[in-house]
């Protein structure tokens, strides 16, 4: 960000509100898609953005013309726009023979291009094509990564990062467990990667917790990988990085055990044990007499009798 | 017969109804992001048939995923948000599957002239009320801004002549001109705090150092250059890479200090005892005593507001926590 940009002092509450909206804060924004077509795009390519569009609504942005640009060889005008919009993932498509039904997927750090991973597409069933019901616009997505691979595989796990990033939505503190109705499951099986949209029903059974039927939604796409451009591990682990103020505070002298019962320690200061308040047993009272004697220290001989 | 059959018809309602689900690995759970991985290698070979056999697999592997997947958020505390006819509403925990953030974490800013002369002072910010009542009007008016209390400013038809000024000046002209100056005073300090915030951001090497993913081919060589000097020996040992131009000769040849040749420059090395010799005869002392007295109290003025700043903190939060 060069300093001009600094300078610039907002001359209307709009204007500065806009601005805050776009610096760096200690808890950001959800991410926002942009959705770009390339010089080649066909007809595949635009139907699979246009369905990721109406999934990510309203967190995406999608550019109606095409845009003539090589993502994996020039990356300023995929920052540009970024920029512009304010969007820190993007999602480009283009056809060519080589390369057949190409989306490129990626994010962004600090408006520079961070992951970029080239897949291509073998089948796409769009929501149109699906006659089922759908769900509400703007439903958290349940996320379920299947297959060994996504761990295995390095370039395998920063996909399911990515693909976490990009399907995750806003991040909320409460969730109404009737609303759980949409669910994205990505299965990595013999270099191929399935992605599958299916809407949840909740349906009786014995107990508190409910039996789940699914029935096939949205879009599907079968995906293979190609290409990758991934950041290098340190730059990676400087966007990892969390400020320390978001960690949660420790709350001292407080501990839990495996049972679940939380234990609580008080620190006290030395107690006198000889002024303790104990049960009053009369007959055990110190008589004035003994009392006055005690303290001259000599016994008495006689005493009086209460 | 209808026994057995009843009896099958029976286990079969029951399994559609079962919420049991057996995996060989344990999946696992990311609930503030609503993730669930499962480890368990597919079955490959079903899912290599093409066509309605492979979707009818994948959905059976999604069904088995998202019911375990749903006994967990079944799990989490949950309540009825809205009164008892509300919806049940699960409370998430935080996220907990690392992912890389938008932009870097803010910087803290450095303070400005006067917030360090406030901490300095110990002076501390006092709330003021947002109305003011204003006597004219009879009213609780703002303190600026729309309708303020002291009523609006352009409006204003009497303009006093303050004692000792020229009575032929233009006291309107005189009002506004001051406004003016003081708008551009203000400015003019706001831009020169920016900019002393700009320096010292700026002044951080070690940032400089760390990969950013954007830095152009000289920082690259810079911080190149950087990291073969800071070996024990200064670089001199360090193998170059083929092709790696040869770095020209440094001025102290890798070593930490230097010292003059013996017998180099007669005249400087002349000149320079005799400018050590005046400075030792002459009376004036080489430490200003009242600069360095003033600025050992400043020091120690600013350390005791720093203090009692903090005690008054921490007597306070001392206080509230009753």
């Amino acid at each position: 960000m060069d300093p001009l940009d600094r300078v610039v002092k907002p001359k209307t509450k709009r204007a500065k509100r806009f601005l805050e909206k776009r610096e760096p804060k200690l808890k950001e924004n959800t991410k926002i898609v942009m959705l770009i077509k390339g010089g080649n795009a066909n007809l595949m390519v635009t139907e699979v953005l246009k369905d990721i569009y109406a999934v990510k609504k309203p967190f995406a942005v999608l550019y109606r013309k095409k845009n003539i640009t090589r993502p994996f060889e020039d990356q300023t005008s995929l920052e540009f726009f970024s920029k512009k919009s304010d969007c820190s993932l993007f999602l480009f498509g283009s056809h060519n023979k080589k390369r057949p039904n190409n989306l490129v997927i990626g994010r962004m750090f600090d408006y520079h291009v961070l992951d970029m991973i080239e897949l291509g597409v073998e089948k796409f069933v769009s929501l149109k094509d699906v006659k089922n019901s759908k769900c509400p616009e703007g439903t958290k997505p349940m996320l379920i990564f299947a297959g060994d691979m996504f761990d295995v595989n390095e370039e395998y796990r920063r996909l399911k990062s990515l693909l976490i990033d990009f399907f995750r939505g806003p991040t909320v503190p409460n969730i109404r467990l009737a609303g759980l109705e949409y669910v994205l499951h990505f299965t990595a099986v013999d270099g191929k990667i399935y992605m599958r949209s299916y809407k949840v029903l909740l349906k009786k059974s014995g107990c508190k917790i409910p039996r789940i039927e699914l029935e096939e939604m949205g879009p599907s796409l079968d995906l293979v990988m190609r290409r990758t451009h991934l950041a290098s591990d340190d730059l990676y682990k400087l966007s990892l990085k969390q400020p320390k103020a978001l960690k949660p505070k420790k709350k001292k002298n407080i501990s839990h055990d495996a049972f679940g019962t939380t234990y609580g320690r008080i620190h006290m200061q030395k107690q006198d044990l000889g002024k303790l308040q104990t049960r009053k047993m009369k007959g055990l009272k110190k008589r004035p007499a003994e009392k006055a004697a005690e303290d001259s220290g000599v016994s008495p001989k006689k005493s009086k009798s209460a | 017969v209808e026994e057995v059959l009843a009896a099958a018809e029976e286990q079969e309602a029951e399994k559609r109804r079962s919420v049991v689900v057996e995996k060989e690995l344990e999946l696992e759970f990311d609930l503030g992001n609503l993730l669930a991985l499962d480890r368990n290698p597919p079955p490959a070979a079903q899912l290599r048939g093409v066509g309605p056999q492979r979707e009818v697999q994948l959905l059976a592997l999604a069904r088995d995923n998202t019911q375990l997947l749903v006994a967990q958020l079944w799990e989490l505390p949950a309540e009825r948000a809205g009164g008892a006819g509300g919806p049940l509403v699960a409370r998430l925990p935080e996220p907990t599957f690392r992912l890389p953030r938008e932009k870097p974490p803010p910087r803290p800013k450095p303070p400005t002239r006067w917030e360090q002369f406030a901490r300095l002072k110990g002076i501390r910010r006092r709330k003021r009320t947002s109305l003011v009542w204003d006597e004219q009007a009879k009213e609780w008016r703002r303190r600026w801004g729309y309708r303020r209390a002291g009523g609006d400013p352009a409006r204003a038809w009497l303009a006093e002549v303050p004692a000792g000024a020229d009575p032929e000046e233009d006291q309107f002209a005189r009002l506004r001109r001051e406004k003016r100056e003081r708008v551009a005073r203000n400015e003019l300090n706001r831009l020169r705090n920016l900019a002393r915030a700009h320096r010292a951001g700026s002044a951080v090497p070690a940032a400089a150092l760390h990969p950013t993913g954007h830095q152009s081919k000289e920082e690259l060589s810079h911080v190149a250059r950087v990291a073969r000097v800071s070996t024990a020996s200064l670089g001199r040992f360090q193998p170059r890479l083929p092709k790696e131009p040869a770095e020209p000769p440094s001025r102290s040849g890798g070593r930490k200090r230097r010292f003059e040749p013996l017998l180099g420059n007669l005249a400087a090395e002349r000149s320079r005892q005799l400018e050590l010799l005046k400075d030792m005869g002459s009376k004036k002392p080489v430490l200003d005593i009242t600069r360095a007295v003033n600025k050992q109290l400043r020091q120690d003025e600013a350390e005791a507001a720093a203090a009692k700043g903090k005690k008054q903190s921490q007597r306070g939060k001392r206080g509230r926590r009753q």
